[in-house]
């Protein structure tokens, strides 16, 4: 099992851990409704440096990244970052992934989930046709996303970059807590706000990053938060999960992501996505809450009130800020509309949810 | 953790503990921090007759879910009424306030076979 960077830090925290796409990971800490309001209400750090990031860079970057992924990196203008996924040849879902553009039409950083790091890479590399120039910095990138609504007034103070005023999906690199070269993105995986940090894992940099950051974020409320909360926190905005909501046999449209499949370009299994888009998609994600008391989990089925199959539950968990139980899943499209009640079988009984609107409220 | 000597424990992680052929169960310290903050118990067999090791209910963290097991033979009467507004109890309190259900002990004796405090502590150090 693989070590981040900030292990022995969580194992000094006493953070409870746990492996996690193969590495040893921090799952929570005080508890995750605690660091779930500490999230929604303050601040606090997350260790993802087990995430992976790829650089694609020369003349055919652009080109590379334009056939394998479904949105329009065409967009992108230096310091710009992008929400997108990999399709494969039967347009379900790779990956989903964040494509960062360093300098326009040459460098990109590509972002992808840990688990799929080995299958990113050997399938963007197999499209490779004209030979981009390609490197895996995954072992060495370090990822901290420090989250919430005063993250980046907290964190500020250890940087000239003005990142008070980072717009949603940019970002800026330079020096942060005395190291050179970290890039901060306004991005996050909670709805929270706050901002992601990359830099390279060298000397005893991480160490150092660590340590400003709590230095001077402690005082102020700022906490470490484990994987527990992310995923509630992520879940309570309705946003994916690589593995449980979408796969390789969930597309693109049928996940709720056809903002970000661009018919306007070229792309793997375009074709089968559009003719998708034009008859209609048989199942689709939605996100539902319980009316009977229960929490829905991965794999529970969904039911009519005849017993009949709607489809299975991908996530569900009890909303910590919400106070009831949520959960995504994939239902027929007929009963996808807002409102509808559908069945939810937790053990073996049918328990009543409603499909409702997301992020959940 | 804390594994008080006054009661007996089961290697699914229940305790137990008997007044006359009254017993009072609930999950251990260990447990409840296996599973993290507790949001829901549901326990649906007030009234049957049991036997030792069979699922009597469940507990729901934000997490995970795991069922509870009866550590000995006999018939629930009651469920902890104040875990409907408060489960979290179980995680502040599991020996106390968050006990979770009382039984009518079939035979008294069965809590001889279950582990004491010391045993219990060595299973999960």
């Amino acid at each position: 099992m693989k070590n981040t960077p900030f292990t022995q830090k969580h194992i000094a925290l006493g953070a409870k851990m746990a492996p996690f796409a193969g590495y040893n990971m921090p799952i929570s800490y005080t508890g995750i409704n605690d660091e779930h309001a500490a999230v929604r209400k303050n601040a606090g750090v997350f260790d993802v440096s087990h995430m992976g990031e790829f650089i694609v860079k020369g003349e055919n970057a652009l080109d590379l990244i334009q056939r394998v992924t479904t949105n329009d990196a065409s967009k992108l203008t230096a310091g710009k970052a992008q929400y997108s996924c990999l399709t494969n040849d039967d347009g379900g879902i790779v990956d989903d992934l964040i494509i960062y553009c360093i300098e326009e039409n040459k460098v990109y950083m590509i972002v992808v989930n840990a688990s799929n790091i080995e299958k990113d890479w050997n399938w963007i590399s197999k499209h490779n046709s004209k030979k981009a120039e390609m490197h895996n910095i995954s072992d060495k990138t370090c990822l901290l996303a420090i989250q919430g609504p005063n993250a980046a007034k907290i964190l500020q103070p250890l940087t000239d970059l003005d990142i008070l005023n980072l717009k949603y999906y940019t970002f800026v690199k330079g020096k942060f807590a005395g190291i050179d070269n970290v890039l901060i993105s306004a991005t996050g995986y909670t709805g929270a706000g706050g901002v992601e940090i990359y830099f390279e894992d060298k000397g005893d940099d991480a160490a150092k990053i660590w340590d400003k950051i709590f230095e001077t974020g402690t005082p102020q409320g700022l906490k470490p938060i484990g994987l527990g909360a992310r995923d509630t926190l992520r879940l309570e905005m309705g946003y994916c999960l690589y593995g449980n909501d979408i796969d390789d046999n969930t597309s693109p449209l049928e996940a709720g992501l056809g903002w970000i499949t661009k018919f306007t370009k070229d792309f793997t299994a375009k074709s089968i996505l559009e003719k998708q888009k034009a008859e209609g998609i048989q199942k689709k994600l939605v996100g539902f809450e319980m009316i009977d008391k229960g929490i829905p989990r991965h794999g529970y089925e969904i039911k009519d009130f005849s017993g009949m199959d709607l489809g299975v539950v991908t996530s569900g968990t009890q909303s910590p800020s919400l106070g009831k139980a949520i959960g995504l899943g994939y239902v027929r499209t007929a009963f996808a509309v807002p409102d509808t009640e559908i069945f939810i079988k937790v053990r073996d009984k049918l328990l009543l949810a409603k499909v409702v609107k997301l992020p959940f409220n | 953790m804390s594994f008080p000597a006054n009661l007996r424990y089961t290697k699914d992680h229940e305790w137990i503990k008997i007044e006359g052929n009254t017993a009072t169960i609930g999950i251990t310290d260990f447990a409840q921090k296996e599973l993290g903050d507790i949001v829901y118990v549901e326990v649906e067999t007030i009234g049957k007759d049991m036997e030792a090791g069979e699922v009597f209910g469940t507990v729901e963290a934000v997490k995970t879910v795991s069922d509870l097991y009866l550590p000995v033979t006999g018939t629930i009467t009651e469920l902890n009424p104040i875990l409907t507004s408060s489960p979290e109890l179980i995680n502040t309190d599991p020996y106390g306030e968050g006990w979770m259900i009382k039984m009518t002990v079939k035979n008294a004796g069965d809590i001889e076979k279950l582990m004491d405090a010391s045993a219990y502590e060595a299973i999960v150090a």
